[in-house]
Parts: structure tokens; sequence; C-alpha cells
């Protein structure tokens, strides 16, 4: 039978009271704002509870509310097989100091999601074993996804302005 | 001309050696079995049996590139990929030659950003330059017949004859 949201609610603030910050339904589906000093006591919570049983680490990402304080924001959706139910865990990251705690020793299937995330947004994963670039070459600078890079890469060369991109623009030798 | 009239029909037929390696060069050139993206597919189906790329002794792609003569760069290049092309070029033997197959591989098409190599002449000098997205297979066996064309130009010493009108 599919869990109560309210139930799964109730259950994570009656175990850990100090670590949600607030919650959002939209459509039935549970968004819970974390602390970030508390997501893996969160996450552990959620995959060993044996009522709640979320223990598939559905999908793990980053956004970037530029602008906003906290700035980013790392997204982890859990799904429990057992209750066929989801949640989604939400957990602000400060700008100046971009650092969550690593969720790879509680599923191993995080490292690479978590990868990406620092690849794309910069943000650190606190006790991840290899934080490296996974999708970027090792010498591109910056993080790609964070919202004050330029969209376009380079100027599109038109009739009107080719020759002064082109005499500019690396072609190969042989 | 001349020692045919002279020597009779015996088999024999006579041209400079230019016009004989040209000849064998852009009757067999063997495509690199290499595929990016989307225009992959395009150029699978050009050397199916509908468009039948055979027809121009082309139909052996090679898996290895020490036996390739063409590289048929087919789809978008990223910026990770980018050294791999070029190695990938460089492991070819000479005389070698590059179609940039797509828009993509042309100048980037469509995905102008972070990822994307902005035209594979940035990384590999391009022979040719096939529009389209994806070109069909029609527009692909004519830019390699325009490549042949370019082949059939070629001084032994590599430089280019003056172009030739098709017709």
């Amino acid at each position: 039978m599919a869990l109560d949201n309210a139930t799964v609610l109730g259950r994570l603030r009656a175990a850990l009271p100090e670590a949600i910050l607030g919650s959002t339904e939209f459509r039935g589906d549970l968004s819970v704002y974390v602390r970030p000093e508390h997501i893996v006591d969160v996450a552990r919570f959620l995959r060993d509870d044996p009522e709640l049983q979320f223990n598939f680490l559905e999908n793990l990402c980053g956004v970037d509310y530029l602008g906003r304080e906290p700035r980013f924001e790392v997204v982890y959706h859990l799904l429990s097989f057992t209750n066929r139910s989801r949640i989604c865990l939400k957990v602000g990251v400060d700008e100046h100091n971009p650092s969550v705690p690593s969720l790879t020793g509680l599923w191993p299937g995080a490292n690479y999601h978590e990868r990406e995330t620092f690849d794309m947004f910069g943000i650190i994963f606190t006790g991840h074993p290899c934080l490296e670039r996974i999708l970027m070459p090792e010498d591109w600078e910056g993080h790609p996804l964070r919202k004050d890079v330029p969209l376009g890469a380079e100027e599109v060369a038109f009739t009107f302005n080719q020759d002064r991109i082109y005499a500019h623009k690396p072609f190969a030798k042989e | 001309m001349g020692i045919e009239q002279k020597a009779g029909d015996m088999g024999i037929v006579t041209a400079s050696l230019e016009q004989l390696v040209n000849w064998s060069r852009s009757s067999a050139m063997w495509p690199l079995l290499f595929g990016l993206a989307c225009c992959a597919i395009e150029m699978m189906g050009a050397q199916g049996a509908n468009y039948d790329l055979s027809r121009f002794g082309m139909e052996i792609n090679r898996a290895s590139p020490r036996q390739a003569d063409l590289m048929i760069v087919a789809g978008r290049v990223s910026r990770k990929m980018a050294p791999v092309v070029r190695r990938l070029y460089d492991q070819m033997a000479d005389p070698k030659w590059v179609i940039a197959m797509g828009d993509c591989a042309a100048c980037g098409g469509v995905f102008n950003n972070y990822a994307i190599v902005q035209g594979v002449d940035e990384i590999v000098p391009v022979d040719v330059y096939v529009a389209g997205c994806p070109p069909r297979p029609e527009a692909l066996i004519d830019g390699i017949i325009h490549l042949h064309e370019k082949v059939k130009r070629m001084r032994l010493n590599g430089e280019l004859r003056e172009p030739v009108r098709l017709s």
C-alpha cells in the first residue's frame, strides 16, 4: 500500500526534529528541506526505517538560483519500492562555502551523481572518495551550469562578420 | 596515346603514374568506422543496400585508423572528445582525407555552447563540408564524389591542380 505523505513527514519530524527546515507538497509529491549538516542522518533514517524503506537513491542533482540566498540547492529523490512512494530532499548550499556531506557512504551509486554535480556547479561533497570532473575536460575552467556562465560559447559566423571571425579562429593544421 | 596504335591490341593501357595513383586512391577509399551522433545513422544508411556506397569502392569500413583513408566526422564533437578525434586522425596513414558531415561537425550547428567544438576544422583539416541536419545519404554521397574529384586532381607531390567543373 502506498505510503501517506503525512505519515512520512510525521515519522521524519519525530525522529530528527532539528534537521527539518520545512516541507512542501505539490500534486501529491512531498519535498522536505533539510539542513546541510543533517542530510546524511535524514537519508540514513529514511533508508533504514523498517516502515519507510526509502532504499533507492533515484537521482541527485544541483540547482543554481542565482540571486537567492542560499544560492545553490542539491536535490535528492528517494524511492521506496516496498511502499511505492517517493520523497524529495532539498538542501540549500551557500555560495561562498558550497559544501554538502556526501551520500556515497549510504549509496555507492551517489558517486557519479555527486561528481557530475561538482563538475557542473562546483558544489563540494565532503567525504566523497574521488571528487573529480566527470563530463568536462580536466583543463576546463569554471562550472558550466552556473547561471553566471555565458550561454553562447562563440560568436556565430555569418556573411557580414565571417572575415573578422575566421581571421582569429584556430583552424587545425596538418 | 601513341603506343596503343603502334603496338596493336596487346591488353596494355598506358597512363601517367599520377593518374594511376589517383585512380586507385579514389576508387578504393576506405572510411574509418567512426560515428559520433545522429549523422552516423545517415552514414550507415548511405552504406546500406538502398544507397549502396560500395558502388564507389567504399563499402568497407575499417575499425582501425591505421587501415583507413577517410575520416567522416559524422556528428557533434564535444570538447572532451576533441583530443580523441585528433588522435585518431594522427594515427591514420598518409594520404588521408576528412569529411565534416552535417552542421555540427562543420560549424557547431545548433549547439553553440560550452560543450561542443564549433566546427571540427579547429581540430583536423577538413577537405569537404556536407551541410544538413542530418544530411541525407544522397548529400553525403555527393560530398564523397566531390572528394573523389579532388583526389583525382592531386599531383604526386601533394599539390592540387586547378579545379575541374563538375558537369
